[in-house]
């Protein structure tokens, strides 16, 4: 392995840290490898599914009830704009003071950064919904219960899960500064180059990296998983890998 | 469908008084409307835009709140109602249709159906049963509303408006977004199932010429939600209320009216119906007491041949010399709009009116079209409206 990664220099070296364990930078630990990397891999999945998890809890029912009231306009853009303005390594050591290091910490913070996103992205998605449709459904009698969980939601399902892979990925890549509050998650080789050196931060990168590829990739694929079929049809093939129902698509209904 | 038609039932609706007012406008958007649409009968909201027929039609099924007065369904206030449970008493059918793109359209169908909690057994049938209605292949119910025409889709629409066979319709410019060739053929195919259903009906549009030839009643609202006319058809066209409802309905109201009537529906001119070999004074008779002064010559069966010459008349029993030929010929169901135009683009200033057996049944012509247009056609009509014509 040694031989056929020399000639691409530091980021063969990178590569094979993954792979293999060797001694630390400064001496006296054994770092780098698979069974560490998969420790810190799990807990990188942990947080960032916890957070993810968190968010869609609050966000999504929260701002399919702005959309169907139409009522959030500003909400939605308010919070992504926060969202984008804050950034979650300034978070990280405010939110120190209150709840100190750990999981509380780092899982708020990826929280904070996923729900924008969500908010954003759902609310447009049941604002996207043809307003005759809606009035179709009410005409028929259907509750405003019924409503926004027959009509409104599967019609948003694109767009909300075009929130979630925005997120998803957004957090998987964030939940490298955890280590900054103690929890050590891949970003640990990243953040303490005393140990890990370059290659490590560079052998860390390049997995977290992977592991963003392959969740937006997933969540692309569970995206067109969830279009309901009849809205399929009306879309032509090679607008598949878009993640927001545009409006001319929804007007040309 | 002998199943459901049986158990089909209409009830009368009655605005009293109703009006809505939106916070904030100077306006009233409905002013005191008050009108009785009897059950089974097709009651047209009409006029221009911002005059308020939406919004009326709307206060019916609760989709907007009436500010005062009531709308009563059968015997009972919309108002003590709770708003799901009236709406999925009445079909609701709008211009854009409002399919559910993620539903089928047997799911479509079965939109109310699925809310009232039926069984599954008895809605596949019901949405069997509709289709057929509706003139649909039955696999057109494992289908998405995009794989349809805007016409199928229409269809659908007034099918998923029917299926719990509600008392009471609401159609707001059902068939405004579609071509005017399918729109014709959608209008027919739904005053055909009406004749069938007979439900009470509150039909909204902006064209007169559709009001004309949906409503049993038209309703002509004018700016601000007032009732400008309430009427049938043919009163309308002959006593608009006031200048607004003469506007609106048109200059060529006497044609719209002659587009509502059948040959067979006003007094035509009696003909000699004469046969080869009658004896000339027998003829002479017959033309003396006929309304036309020409006489036709009919065969056998009394179909008509052509009009007489003199000189056919000038023997001792007649003889088939023609000076013209039988033409036009019009039937007695004719629309007499068409007739007129018949009569219009032919040679001759007669027509020969037939029966459904082909036999002379009278004589049409501008003068008899005249005399309908003049003509009072309901008993209110007074003096000052027929000099007013």
């Amino acid at each position: 392995m040694s031989t056929t990664l020399a000639f691409l220099g530091d980021f063969g070296e990178a590569i094979k840290f993954i792979f293999q364990e060797r001694e630390s930078v400064s001496g006296g630990v054994q770092i780098g490898g698979i069974p560490e990397l998969a420790g810190f891999g799990a807990t990188h999945m942990i947080v960032s599914i916890a957070a993810l998890a968190i968010a869609a809890a609050l966000a999504i029912p929260l701002a399919l009830w702005l959309g169907h009231i139409g009522r959030g306009d500003f909400v939605a853009t308010a919070t992504s704009n926060v969202g984008r303005a804050v950034p979650s390594l300034a978070l990280l050591a405010f939110f120190i003071s209150f709840v100190g290091l750990g999981y509380t910490n780092v899982i708020a913070v990826l929280v904070l950064l996923a729900i924008p996103p969500l908010i954003t992205n759902t609310y447009v998605g049941v604002r996207q919904v043809d307003r005759d449709t809606v009035d179709a459904a009410r005409g028929q009698g259907m509750t405003d219960l019924e409503i926004v969980r027959k009509i409104e939601l599967p019609l948003a399902l694109p767009s909300i899960f075009g929130g979630l892979r925005i997120s998803a990925v957004n957090v998987v890549a964030t939940a490298t500064i955890a280590p900054l509050a103690n929890v050590q998650t891949l970003g640990e080789p990243i953040i303490t180059p005393q140990t890990y050196g370059f290659v490590g931060q560079l052998g860390a990168a390049i997995v977290v990296a992977v592991i963003t590829l392959a969740v937006d990739f997933a969540f692309a694929r569970l995206q067109r998983a969830v279009t309901p079929e009849g809205l399929k049809l009306e879309e032509p093939a090679r607008r598949r890998w878009f993640s927001l129902p545009t409006r001319r698509r929804l007007e040309s209904r | 469908m002998g199943d459901s038609s049986d158990r089909s039932t209409a009830e009368p609706l009655e605005f009293r008084e109703v009006t809505k007012r939106y916070p904030g406008a100077a306006q009233a958007a409905v002013d005191g409307l008050s009108l009785q649409v009897p059950a089974g009968e097709i009651c047209v909201l009409v006029g221009p835009s911002g005059c308020g027929k939406t919004t009326a039609m709307r206060m019916v099924n609760r989709m907007i709140e009436i500010t005062s007065g009531d709308i009563l369904l059968g015997d009972r206030s919309v108002r003590d109602r709770k708003p799901a449970d009236l709406r999925r008493e009445i079909g609701y059918v709008i211009q854009h249709v409002g399919l559910f793109p993620h539903w089928t359209i047997g799911e479509n169908i079965a939109t109310v159906p699925r809310l009232q909690g039926w069984d599954k057994r008895r809605i596949d049938t019901r949405v069997d049963e509709l289709l057929e209605l509706i003139g649909l292949p039955a696999e057109t119910r494992s289908r998405f509303p995009s794989q349809l025409s805007g016409g199928q889709r229409q269809r659908v629409g007034v099918a998923r408006a029917l299926a719990c066979d509600p008392p009471v319709m609401l159609m707001d410019e059902p068939f405004g977004a579609i071509d005017p060739i399918n729109r014709e053929r959608l209008q027919n195919e739904f005053l055909r199932l009406q004749a069938e259903l007979r439900k009470t009906i509150v039909f909204v549009t902006h064209d007169i010429d559709e009001a004309i030839k949906m409503g049993d009643r038209i309703a002509i609202l004018q700016e601000g939600g007032k009732l400008a006319q309430y009427a049938p058809p043919a009163e309308l066209l002959m006593y608009p209320a006031s200048r607004f409802v003469e506007d609106f309905v048109g200059s060529d109201r006497a044609l719209k009216r002659l587009a509502l009537q059948r040959v067979r529906d006003i007094d035509l001119w009696k003909a000699a119906a004469i046969r080869v070999g009658t004896p000339i004074a027998e003829a002479q008779a017959m033309i003396a007491d006929a309304d036309v002064s020409y006489a036709m010559l009919v065969d056998e069966a009394g179909r008509p041949k052509g009009w007489l010459s003199d000189r056919a008349l000038a023997g001792e029993r007649v003889t088939d010399d023609l000076r013209s030929p039988a033409h036009p010929i019009v039937d007695l169901d004719d629309v007499l709009r068409d007739a007129l135009a018949d009569l219009l683009s032919s040679e001759t200033r007669y027509g020969a009116v037939v029966d459904e057996r082909g036999a002379l049944a009278g004589i049409l012509s501008l003068e008899v079209i005249q005399q309908f247009l003049h003509a009072a056609p309901a008993a209110s009509a007074t003096g000052a409206d027929l000099l007013r014509e």
